[in-house]
This record gives structure tokens, C-alpha cells and sequence, in this order.
């Protein structure tokens, strides 16, 4: 399994990389004003939803699959 | 994986070169004309013969809004030896900048680039930037994004844009 | 994109079409960046998550709420009030979290939380284990953004009477792409100590480790998705010291200490997306997790959410989750005899079962303008119903009835979260 992540990491990467190549940015950083608000962050109120995600942690057989951190004012 | 990354790099790096190096003098800085928050229209054109920083910010952006006063401060100090700020908000609703600038208040103009034609054709590619223009309507240098200790760089330029 | 300026001359001059030179040159200096992860050893491949969830240690893991990659994550103080409700079991405490940021590039976070736990659950009417107890959790992080790098560390220590654990986390995110795209990895590794109440004699270990790697993209003005990928591997003791499973033996049953293997090895894949409306100021947001194990364990989750804010300051949210697990392959509500096999289980957690939550939560976000010191704040109540169903677990608590033909056991829970969070 470890070899799958790693592949995946590779796969991630030349994806990130070769998307900068060839195609400009669709969204430009004047068009952010959506992302930027706080009601399109995958976590909001980290406290409160790793708490929630606790709860459903402890008692399923399941573990993890809380991700996603980008979007954002894309500023600086 | 890594091999072709940085063929990709060195390939990069010759087009980059190549294109800076096909260069010459400064580029005019695109004219535009916009509304302002006072309602009256502003054609960058009209500060021909006075060294301008141009602003493009946004009500959503933080380091926008840091920057604001500072910009401010630098209008009152130099405006009177020929430099002004020109704010550029590229707000899609125009009355979050107003909501902005009761909080902010500043005394440079603010105009309403609302369907971002301007920030454009200014290939505005960070928020914010600020772009200073000499007095022959020149764009001189760029910065992009804001960071505390950049006023430090804006003053030395509008000072070395002035002396000329 | 880059922190110095540059003269106008070289970059404002190309044309809009022209992008080949203007984003080779950015990516040449993503790429001096990249060299960064040159000197990076491989073992330390993943992703940015913000949570690892480790059912036998009951570790919290929050990693720093990285929700801007360019930008430090905003300065905040939460404090929550905590408590669930439901199968007999009531835990409920505080969390409190407090962030700073020391320059525009340094970050710090600590979170401290608690579990008072009073139980009077299935497990422990059947089984006799724990009654009350309370588990303490103190976690700190320290952030640090370079341009459009963002780099996290942090310990979690978390202890109750007969269980410690330690977890340190690295997170590593990078923005490419206009900021479009986002890439995350991060590691775990925790240890435990395993007690029992009762017995001194008895003490195990058990480590987790976690690699997470995931890509996060802006595909419109309104929508943002992100594709995530984390590989957990335990070893050491994971069964818990109270728990047995149960045996026919006669007309009845007999009971006998629960027997794990000495590993376990799983794969969660997630999809988030998150849409904006285009006329409100409102969300839809999403979320699909496909989890295996090497114990047999699969499992599905959908969840679906709607945020709608009024210009007054409130946020009103509704969602809904569904889950679907198939059981552990040495999982049985009731084995034949004693030993019949070299793994057993009565874990209800590694059963086969589905549970349907639904939630709503509302939110009053009041500005400060003329402070100094707060820049606005904010009270939230969120209140989740949770109905667990299982398909092959049984309620032994049925004395009368035939072991085996109890009726299926289910239990509903109820979740509520009320915090002030307070930006300054």
C-alpha cells in the first residue's frame, strides 16, 4: 500500500506541474471574491468539525478521509 | 519523474530568457476610464505628468486591507510634490468596496473596475498589486501581493520616479 | 505569485496570449522551491489532512486549520462545548482553541480538550467496563508559510486512566497554477499505551502511522473540489482490554477477551467539493469516502450540506450523512465455541452496519468595528441526529431469547456542538 501512495504523490505532482505549462489560470486572482468567502472553506470551524469527525471515528470501522485545504483568496 | 521536472525547467528558463531578452524600453500603461466611488468618471490619462501607483484591491482580500491605510499615508505625504494612489477595487458588487472604505476611510480615489476589463488588461495576476507609473504614463515597476515592509519600496520608487 | 517585485519591463509587457513564458518563468520559481523537497526523503511523502482519527486510541488529531495556502490561517479562539447523547453513553466537555500568529510567516495553535465520559452503554451492561471516565487532550502546532509553501508540525498528547497516546504530525502544502491548484501531503505517527483499570500488571503498545497526499482544485469562479488519499497502518495491540467476544456454549453463551491481529493496514480515498452559489451567498458542499482494510472492512459515506447566509450576520446549515460498512472478517455476534478462530471480535465498530445522520446548525457572526483587540465574533449552535442500524449484531441484553435470535441491535444518538469563536 505504501507503494500506492507514493505512486499517487508522483501522480499529484506531475499533474500540479504539467497543468502550469500549458494552460493559463482560468479563475484570475480578481475573480476570487467567491472562493475567498468563508462559507466555501472546506473547514470553517476546524474545532467543531474534528470534533463531529471524531464522534463518527470512534464509532465506525473507518479512518480518515477528512481532507481538502485549498481555495481560498489566493492572496499574495 | 524528478529527470523530466527539470527538463521541464530548463525548458522553461530558455523561453523565459528568450522573450525578456527580445525586450526593450517600458510599456505605456494601458489607458482605461472608470467610475468612482463618488460617482464622477476618472481616465488614468488625465494624471499624465504626475507619477501615479496604481492599486487594484478587493474588499475580500486581507492583505488589501492592510495595505490600505498605508497607501494612504503615502498619497498625503508626496501628493502635493506631483503623486497620487489610484485604487482600482475589482469588487463584482461595488457596494462591498463602499462598505470597505467607511471602515478604511481614505483620501486617494477608489474607482469600480466591477467587470474586471481593467485588472485585465493589466494581466493582473496577484492580489493585490500595485503598479507605479511615471509621469510620461509609464508602467515602472510592479508589485505583487503585499507583505509588511513593501511601503519601504513603494517610497524609495515614488521618490526615484519624482526626481525625474 | 512571487514575494520580491519586479521592474514592470519583463512581465507586464506580455500579451494575454502569450502564457508559455510568463508561467514557465513562475514554474522555474516554483521549481527553486521545489528543490525544497529534493533534500525531502521519500518516507515522508504525504498529504495535507486536518484530522487522523485512531479508533482505539481516541486521538484527536487537529492539525492546523490550513484553509489558505498563501495566506497564515486566520488568528481565532474557540471554545466549545461538546456532548453526546445516545446507546447509554453520554460524553460531553470543552475544546478550546487559540491561534496566533507571530509574524506573516509563523503560526502557532493549541488546542486543549476534554471527554468526560459516563457510560452505561451495551458494552457495558453486557460486559461490565468502564463507568466513568475522562480523557484530556492537549495538542499544539506551529505553521510556516514561505511564499506558497505551507509547512505545519504538531504534538498531540492524549491521556485517560488506563490509555496514552503520543502523535506527532507534519503537514506540507504547496499552492501551483495562479493558486488554482493545491497540493497537500502529510505524515502521523503515533504511540500508545494500552492499561487496564484493575490490573497492574497489564500493559500494551500499539503505533499508527499515517501517509496523506491530495490534490485540491479550483475548477470555476464558484466551485472547488479536492481528491485525497491516506494510508494508515497500525501495529502492536488493537483490541481494547475490556472487550469479549461471545461463544454459544449450551443453550447460552459464554464470554471470552476479544482476540485482534497485531496489524492493519487501510486505504481511504475522499472526494470533497464545495459549489457557491451564484446569486446568494449560500453553499452546497459534498463529500463521498471509499475506505478498505486489510481486516475485510469496507465502507461507503456520502454527505451532502447546504450553508444559506442572510446579510444580517446569519448562517443557517442543514446536512446529511449516510454510511454503509461490511463487516471485519473475524467480526461474528456469536462464534460457536471458544477459539474457533484465530481472530475474534464482538466490536459492534467492525460489524456490519449503516447509519443515516441528519444536522443543522446556526451561526450569528457579529463584526467589531471599532475595537482594537476583536475583529468580530461569533455564536454557533449545531445539533446532529445520528441512527445507527446493525445488520449482524444482536442485543444480548435480551436474556430470554435465544442467543442469536435477539433482535438486531439499534441505537440513536444525538450530537451537540455550541461555541463562541472570537477573531482578532
Amino acid at each position: 500500500m505504501l507503494r500506492k501512495i507514493f505512486s499517487i504523490g508522483a501522480i499529484a505532482l506531475l499533474y500540479a506541474a504539467c497543468t502550469a505549462c500549458s494552460v493559463e489560470p482560468w479563475v484570475k486572482p480578481y475573480e476570487r471574491d467567491h472562493m475567498a468567502d468563508p462559507i466555501m472553506s472546506f473547514d470553517r470551524d476546524p474545532v467543531a468539525t474534528s470534533y463531529l469527525a471524531h464522534v463518527y471515528g470512534v464509532r465506525e470501522g473507518s479512518r480518515g478521509g477528512q481532507g481538502g485545504n485549498g481555495g481560498g483568496c489566493g492572496c499574495n | 519523474m524528478m529527470i523530466s521536472q527539470r527538463f521541464l525547467a530548463i525548458l522553461a528558463f530558455i523561453f523565459g530568457i528568450a522573450h525578456a531578452a527580445s525586450g526593450s524600453a517600458a510599456d505605456a500603461a494601458p489607458d482605461f476610464a472608470l467610475k468612482s466611488t463618488h460617482g464622477d468618471n476618472l481616465r488614468l490619462s488625465e494624471h499624465r505628468g504626475e507619477v501615479v501607483l496604481l492599486n487594484f484591491w478587493a474588499s475580500w482580500c486581507g492583505p488589501c486591507r492592510q495595505e490600505m491605510p498605508i497607501l494612504n499615508t503615502l498619497h498625503q505625504r508626496y501628493n502635493k510634490l506631483g503623486f497620487s494612489v489610484i485604487g482600482v477595487n475589482v469588487d463584482k458588487d461595488s457596494s462591498l468596496a463602499d462598505k470597505l472604505l467607511k471602515d478604511i476611510p481614505v483620501t486617494f480615489a477608489v474607482l469600480l473596475d466591477d467587470t474586471g476589463a481593467v485588472s485585465s488588461s493589466y494581466n493582473i495576476s496577484a492580489m493585490p498589486t500595485s503598479v507605479l507609473i511615471d509621469r510620461d504614463g509609464n508602467m515602472r515597476f510592479l508589485h505583487k501581493g503585499y507583505k509588511p515592509g513593501y511601503e519601504q519600496d513603494y517610497e524609495n520608487e515614488i521618490k526615484e520616479l519624482l526626481r525625474e | 505569485m512571487v514575494v520580491t517585485k519586479e521592474p514592470a519591463i519583463k512581465l507586464l509587457r506580455e500579451p494575454r496570449a502569450a502564457s508559455l513564458p510568463r508561467s514557465a518563468l513562475a514554474y522555474l520559481f516554483d521549481m527553486s522551491r521545489a528543490s525544497l523537497w529534493d533534500s525531502l526523503p521519500l518516507a515522508l511523502l504525504a498529504t495535507l489532512t486536518r484530522r487522523l482519527l485512531t479508533k482505539f486510541s481516541l486521538v484527536l488529531l487537529s492539525s492546523a486549520p490550513l484553509l489558505f495556502a498563501a495566506v497564515l490561517p486566520e488568528e481565532r479562539a474557540d471554545v466549545l462545548y461538546h456532548r453526546y447523547q445516545g446507546g447509554g453513553l453520554t460524553v460531553d466537555g470543552p475544546s478550546v482553541l487559540i491561534r496566533k500568529n507571530i509574524n506573516d510567516k509563523v503560526s502557532v495553535s493549541g488546542n486543549y480538550y476534554v471527554d468526560n465520559v459516563s457510560s452505561a452503554s451495551i458494552d457495558v451492561v453486557t460486559q461490565a467496563s468502564k463507568f466513568t471516565d475522562k480523557r484530556t487532550e492537549e495538542s499544539l502546532n506551529v505553521s510556516y508559510l514561505e511564499d506558497r509553501t505551507l509547512m505545519t508540525a504538531g504534538y498531540i498528547h492524549s491521556s485517560e486512566s488506563d490509555y496514552i497516546s503520543k502523535t506527532f504530525h507534519f503537514d506540507f502544502s504547496q499552492d501551483f497554477f495562479g493558486d488554482l491548484t493545491t497540493l497537500n501531503m502529510g505524515y502521523t505517527r503515533g504511540n500508545d499505551t494500552i492499561k487496564r483499570n484493575g490490573d497492574d500488571t497489564f500493559e500494551e503498545t500499539a503505533t499508527h502511522q499515517e501517509y496523506r497526499v491530495g490534490i485540491s482544485q479550483i475548477l470555476t469562479r464558484d466551485l472547488i473540489a479536492s481528491l485525497n488519499e491516506e494510508i494508515i497502518t497500525d501495529s502492536g495491540y488493537l483490541s481494547n482490554p475490556y472487550r469479549s467476544y461471545r461463544f454459544a456454549s449450551g443453550n447460552s453463551f459464554a464470554w471470552a477477551p476479544e482476540v485482534f491481529p497485531k496489524a492493519r493496514t487501510s486505504s481511504t480515498t475522499s472526494l470533497n467539493a464545495r459549489y457557491h452559489l451564484p446569486d446568494y451567498r449560500a453553499a452546497v458542499y459534498g463529500n463521498y469516502r471509499f475506505y478498505r482494510d486489510g481486516w475485510d472492512v469496507k465502507s461507503h459515506t456520502f454527505e451532502i450540506g447546504y450553508d444559506h447566509t442572510l446579510p444580517s450576520g446569519w448562517l443557517f446549515d442543514v446536512h446529511t450523512r449516510y454510511y454503509k460498512q461490511t463487516e471485519a472478517n473475524f467480526y461474528s455476534d456469536l462464534f460457536e465455541r471458544a477459539n474457533e478462530f484465530d481472530y475474534m471480535t464482538r466490536d459492534k465498530q467492525l460489524s456490519t452496519f449503516h447509519s443515516i445522520a441528519v444536522g443543522a446548525g446556526v451561526s450569528y457572526e457579529l463584526p467589531f468595528k471599532n475595537s482594537r483587540w476583536i475583529d468580530k465574533a461569533s455564536a454557533n449552535l449545531y445539533w446532529d441526529h445520528i441512527k445507527f442500524d446493525f445488520d449482524n449484531f444482536r442485543d444480548a441484553r435480551e436474556k430470554s431469547i435465544a442467543p442469536s435470535q435477539e433482535s438486531l441491535y439499534s441505537f440513536d444518538a444525538d450530537v451537540l456542538r455550541f461555541f463562541l469563536t472570537v477573531w482578532y
